[in-house]
């Protein structure tokens, strides 16, 4: 038999059928639309959570004091026995792995800040000039704080952009002293806009000169020390540079934890994997559901058309061209199905897009390609049976009801 | 061109065998008109089917031309059946969601035969058989007279050797059975082998030869001379 004339066969029975067409165009389209919505939604995570674990910057390893029971902890969790200070010389001496560019230390804390009679309690964050460039971050008005000798109090202050609204409205802004805490700072500089970035916004902080904030919050431990890498493949050889000199420094102890992005970055990248992989695998079984729907349907069908085939048969029908039938319309049909599914999924995930417009929300490409094929090889599996006893009919039994 | 030797068939019916041909022989020459009568039950149509390479016997040998068919696989048998055998059934079994002349070329669409020759052979048949208005009518807009000249067009799109029709006039009114008659029997004049399945006697006998069957045998074979008609019961030659 010819296959176009195979393919208009099946689609005459697809058109003559409507309600067990209807059926499996269901059957298909929900399986499919569901495996592409929920991968959307599942890769549209993992995408939000890498690319704002990836806005922290590039080659960035932080240590921080104490060690912590897990590796990979997040940053900011401090888990650890009682720890011995990070100092600014340790700190200093980390310069000294040939695979790191800079550091930046950290000191941070919360004071008020007083302009003219406005009052503010905002997070000081004390550092380096490095800080702007290992943080990607950017200056809008003015200058980051200058390059210096950390150990120098210098009165400056750069402060965040929401800050600058809060506390001076319209009025300007740069050269003008403000009192934080008990110490007067002159403003030289506003950071841009920047938004959230796990935990980290600038909108809201003021940034001094390390030895300022020290001397602010009366402390000498770092509160972390930020390292950059030179290259991504020299983030490993700094992470290792970095443990060995503070192991040296603190008199043989690993009392400091020492985190690279890429680590965390892993772990949230596998995480969001699996469980995607795994909710893909839940609306697979959707799928096969679905085929058993199929076997079902295809089986009343051979019931129903019992004396077409018997008449084929006696027009002169082989087994294996009723089998070939019943296939090509399970894969006809599995086909429309699966393009319906596409589209509805597709739908959903632009829906999910128009309300959440923050997370890339996008099927990846292997769930676009296995749905449908999945579909399609589901419907010809489960169809097999169906076909085989349609093919074995006897077509004078099959002729003989009425 | 057709002999059958000893033919036996058995259905197993419940917990019964039923012999439904005792040793039949029977030959057919090319270009025969014969009709095979009987009362119901008698296995005329069993008979039928056998000829028409539809039902294989449990023992006994086909001859088809010459070669021996009585082996052959199911495949097998269906594809000489495409080939060879017309198969008029009484209750015409179009394909109901198909048109009139989608069903007339089903057989040469299973054969696999090219679009081209198909649609030759079609507006043949359409004209053959006054279809050519009805073409693309589905079979429940057709009358009964219409969808058994269908059927018949299919029987024949494959140029087939021999034309089975079981009960052609069954359950029709007697003006669209002389139709289909006349049409058999043209199909016979123009040199083509017609094998009549019927209960009706007067059917029958408008046969050239009539067989009687009762009980799954062959009880009487007789010919009637060209252009004369003998009412059934008339001497055995």
């Amino acid at each position: 038999m010819r296959f176009a004339d195979l393919l208009d066969f099946a689609w005459q029975v697809v058109r003559g059928y409507r309600t067990r067409t209807l059926l499996i165009l269901l059957a298909m389209g929900i399986g499919v639309a569901a495996v592409v919505a929920v991968t959307s939604l599942g890769e549209g995570a993992r995408l939000y959570v890498v690319n704002q674990f990836g806005s922290l910057g590039t080659n960035l390893v932080v240590v921080l004091p104490g060690r912590s029971e897990t590796s990979g902890a997040m940053p900011g969790v401090l888990i650890g026995k009682t720890p011995r200070d990070l100092t600014l010389d340790d700190a200093l001496a980390l310069k000294r792995s040939r695979a790191v560019r800079r550091i930046a230390p950290l000191v941070i804390g919360a004071a008020d800040v007083h302009v003219g009679a406005r009052v503010r309690e905002t997070p000081v964050l004390g550092s380096t000039a490095e800080l702007k460039d290992i943080r990607g971050m950017e200056v809008a008005l003015g200058r980051f704080l200058p390059e210096s000798d950390p150990r120098q109090i210098l009165p400056v202050c750069v402060i965040g952009a929401k800050v600058a609204a809060e506390l001076f409205g319209a009025k300007p802004v740069l050269g003008v002293w403000v009192r934080i805490g008990d110490r007067r700072f002159r403003v030289i500089g506003i950071m841009a806009r920047q938004g959230e970035s796990l935990g980290f916004n600038t909108d809201e902080i003021v940034i001094v000169p390390l030895a300022a904030a020290q001397a602010l919050f009366n402390t000498e431990a770092l509160f972390r020390v930020l390292v950059e890498a030179k290259s991504r493949e020299q983030i490993q050889y700094a992470k290792d540079d970095v443990e060995e000199i503070l192991r040296l420094r603190h008199e043989g102890e690993r009392d400091v934890t020492v985190i690279t992005q890429d680590a965390v970055l892993a772990t949230f990248d596998r995480i969001l994997r699996a469980l995607t992989l795994a909710v893909a695998g839940i609306a697979a079984i959707s799928l096969a559901v679905a085929g058993i729907l199929i076997m079902n349907v295809m089986l009343i069908a051979v019931t129903q058309r019992r004396r077409e085939i018997g008449l084929l048969k006696a027009l002169g029908a082989t087994g294996a061209q009723i089998r070939l039938a019943f296939l090509t319309e399970a894969v006809l049909l599995s086909m429309g199905g699966a393009a319906g599914g596409l589209a509805v999924g597709q739908t959903i995930r632009y829906a999910a897009v128009q309300l959440y417009p923050a997370i890339p929300f996008q099927a990846p490409w292997w769930a676009l390609a296995a749905a449908p094929a999945t579909a399609v090889i589901t419907a010809v599996l489960f169809t097999l049976a169906p076909a085989r006893r349609a093919a074995m009919l006897d077509p004078v039994q099959a002729l003989s009801r009425r | 061109m057709i002999r059958l030797t000893g033919i036996e068939r058995t259905f197993i019916v419940g917990d019964e065998m039923v012999r439904a041909l005792r040793g039949v022989n029977l030959e057919i020459a090319q270009g025969e008109y014969l009709s095979i009568m009987g009362p119901s039950g008698s296995g005329k149509s069993t008979l039928l089917n056998v000829i028409g390479l539809l039902d294989r016997p449990n023992a006994g040998t086909y001859a088809l031309d010459g070669r021996d068919v009585t082996g052959l696989s199911d495949d097998e048998l269906a594809r000489v059946r495409r080939v060879k055998m017309g198969f008029v059934f009484q209750f015409f079994h179009l394909v109901p969601r198909l048109s009139a002349e989608q069903n007339i070329e089903l057989p040469m669409v299973l054969a696999g035969i090219a679009p081209a020759e198909r649609r030759k052979r079609l507006a043949r048949l359409l004209a053959d058989y006054g279809l050519e208005d009805r073409a693309k009518h589905c079979p429940e807009q057709l009358s009964g007279g219409q969808c058994q000249r269908v059927a018949i067009a299919r029987a024949m799109s494959m140029s087939p050797l021999v034309i089975l029709a079981d009960e052609p006039t069954g359950n029709r009114d007697r003006h669209t059975g002389q139709d289909v008659l006349a049409v058999l029997e043209r199909l016979h004049h123009d040199g083509g082998t017609v094998v009549v399945v019927t209960h009706d006697p007067e059917i029958g006998s408008r046969a050239h030869r009539r067989l009687r069957m009762i009980d799954g045998a062959v009880i009487s074979d007789e010919r009637a001379p060209d252009g004369v008609q003998e009412r059934a019961g008339g001497a055995a030659t």
